[in-house]
């Protein structure tokens, strides 16, 4: 599946929710699933500046496919995390590259957004555009 | 003790309190952070920009001078308010992080020389910190840090032998914004005076729930701003002894702030206006003396009785959560309740509480020395204003609840 599948995926998903409350279990949910980063990679260059919790983020690249992995020591922004790992983990370089991001509105998570909220999606989407343009470049 | 009746006239008052967040009844427990605003201050910026708008001090024509006649009046009623000397001891500024900038910026430039000092204390926020840092580095003057306690109280003795001839200000807070303590600033005052050393206090988080009286308290300085004591944003107020804003320099050069302007040599104007330059936050200005209004008709016994009460309700409330850790436990406090989850982080915390309409604040609170002293990245912070009910805390506290099973 492409980035664009992946993230309809998600949508469908969300979709399904009634309330609040379902959508933040479930982003728990995928935080709690999501494997821990080893002690070595949380280190202050994997930190993805600008949130309120800490964030780390690493990539590596594999025959022009761009892989990910993430961690955060708050719960929700790890679910965040898996979200986009989810989408993002082992596309094409210029399909992360690509991707308008139109899928985190249709989910319902447009709120988190906002600078203000310091959860650091905004830095994190930088980060992994970061990483795949640099890897398209190479 | 505050009549549920009257708390809830109060509340009346303020109109975005009455407001639904995410479908839910506001409870808004982020006070520490800026407070609401009544309704008398809300229509008196409206109304200064409906009929009143123009520029101070130097128009000839009416609306001016009514302008200019009001702005004073909300000097004079501040002045009244803090039981200050004269109003030329009130210089509006725009926030207390400008006053404290202010004095600093004076100090580093007139008073402070290499090997001085200057005594602050572990529990200071960045805008008590970071402007004495900047003093010190062009001055060569050394920053002194006064430690706490465990439960986030002032280490006095060790306060008492920080100070020296070396000494050349201490610069505390009143009320600390992440712990809640109300430090003893008549003691401060008392123990720096002996060696003739001038004293500014942070006032920012005591004004919302205190008076404060300049007279009584015989600090050299005292800042705070308009908007956590239920005014507007973009104005507040320094205020400092005649004799010490005499001998600082001006801070910014400009319009209001001079007698007379050559090429060869500029004059500057009388107190309070040396440290006026440009044109002020008008509205605001006259928005604060609404505010100051309104305060001034409070019974503040009765607010202080209501806040303690609702304090000592929350701690107890929260103490029964099983993981929860309060930050700040000093015998003295204002209603401001820090805490953690031994398994909870703090952003998750509130994340949730937000979804349930509860508004609090969650990170370092501008305080990072303080909570590296506790070793945590951050906490939770409830904070109360005197429109808070035991009922908000109610939701909130099953609100805590809920959250931390979704999280855990």
């Amino acid at each position: 599946m492409g980035v664009n599948e992946r993230a309809q995926e998600l949508i469908d998903d969300f979709n399904l929710f009634e309330d609040w409350s379902d959508k933040y279990e479930y982003i728990i949910s995928l935080g709690k699933d999501l494997p821990e980063m080893k002690k070595e990679d949380k280190k202050e260059e994997n930190l993805v500046k600008g949130c309120q919790s800490q964030v780390w983020l690493i990539a590596e690249q594999n025959g022009g496919r761009v892989y990910f992995e993430a961690d955060s020591d708050a719960i929700i922004s790890k679910g965040i995390c898996a979200l986009l790992v989810r989408v993002f983990n082992g596309q094409l370089a210029h399909e992360i590259v690509g991707n308008d991001l139109s899928f985190i509105d249709k989910i319902g998570l447009k709120e988190h957004l906002s600078p203000n909220r310091s959860n650091g999606l905004v830095a994190m989407i930088k980060k992994i555009k970061t990483y795949a343009l640099v890897y398209s470049n190479s | 003790m505050v009549e549920k009746k009257t708390v809830f006239n109060l509340r009346d008052d303020f109109p975005t309190l009455k407001r639904k967040v995410n479908g839910k009844p506001l409870i808004y427990f982020d006070n520490g952070a800026t407070s609401q605003k009544p309704s008398s201050v809300i229509e008196r910026i409206n109304s200064f920009y409906q009929k009143e708008n123009s520029n101070i001090h130097r128009g000839v024509h009416t609306l001016s001078q009514e302008a200019t006649s009001m702005y004073e009046e909300a000097r004079n009623k501040i002045k009244s308010y803090i039981n200050a000397e004269s109003e030329e001891e009130i210089i509006f500024t725009k926030g207390t992080t400008e006053g404290i900038n202010l004095v600093a910026s004076g100090f580093s430039r007139k008073i402070l020389k290499k090997g001085d000092e200057v005594l602050i204390s572990a529990m200071e926020h960045h805008s008590n910190i970071v402007p004495w840092q900047l003093a010190c580095e062009f001055s060569g003057a050394k920053l002194k840090v006064c430690s706490i306690n465990e439960e986030g109280e002032l280490d006095m003795s060790e306060f008492e032998s920080l100070l020296s001839e070396k000494t050349k200000l201490v610069a505390v807070t009143h009320v600390s914004n992440t712990l809640g303590t109300i430090n003893p600033v008549k003691k401060i005052v008392e123990l720096s005076h002996k060696l003739s050393i001038p004293v500014l206090f942070d006032g920012a988080q005591s004004v919302p729930h205190m008076k404060v009286d300049m007279k009584d308290l015989d600090c050299e300085f005292y800042v705070f701003g308009g908007h956590k004591m239920f005014g507007p944003t973009g104005i507040g107020v320094l205020y400092g002894k005649k004799k010490w804003l005499e001998k600082l320099p001006p801070y910014q050069g400009g319009g209001d702030m001079i007698k007379t302007v050559t090429f060869e040599k500029t004059t500057y104007n009388d107190l309070p206006y040396k440290f006026e330059a440009g044109t002020p936050n008008i509205s605001a200005g006259i928005g604060l003396g609404t505010a100051v209004d309104y305060l001034s008709k409070l019974d503040w016994n009765a607010v202080h009785d209501h806040e303690k009460e609702l304090l000592k309700y929350a701690t107890s409330e929260i103490s029964q959560i099983e993981g929860i850790k309060i930050i700040g436990t000093a015998a003295e406090k204002v209603g401001v309740l820090s805490f953690i989850h031994k398994d909870a982080h703090h952003y998750d915390i509130g994340t949730i509480l937000d979804q349930l309409g509860v508004a609090i604040r969650t990170g370092h609170h501008c305080t990072e020395p303080l909570m590296k002293r506790y070793e945590i990245s951050g906490t939770a912070r409830v904070s109360f204003a005197f429109y808070n009910t035991k009922d908000e805390v109610d939701v909130f506290i099953s609100a805590l609840k809920r959250a931390l099973k979704m999280i855990l």
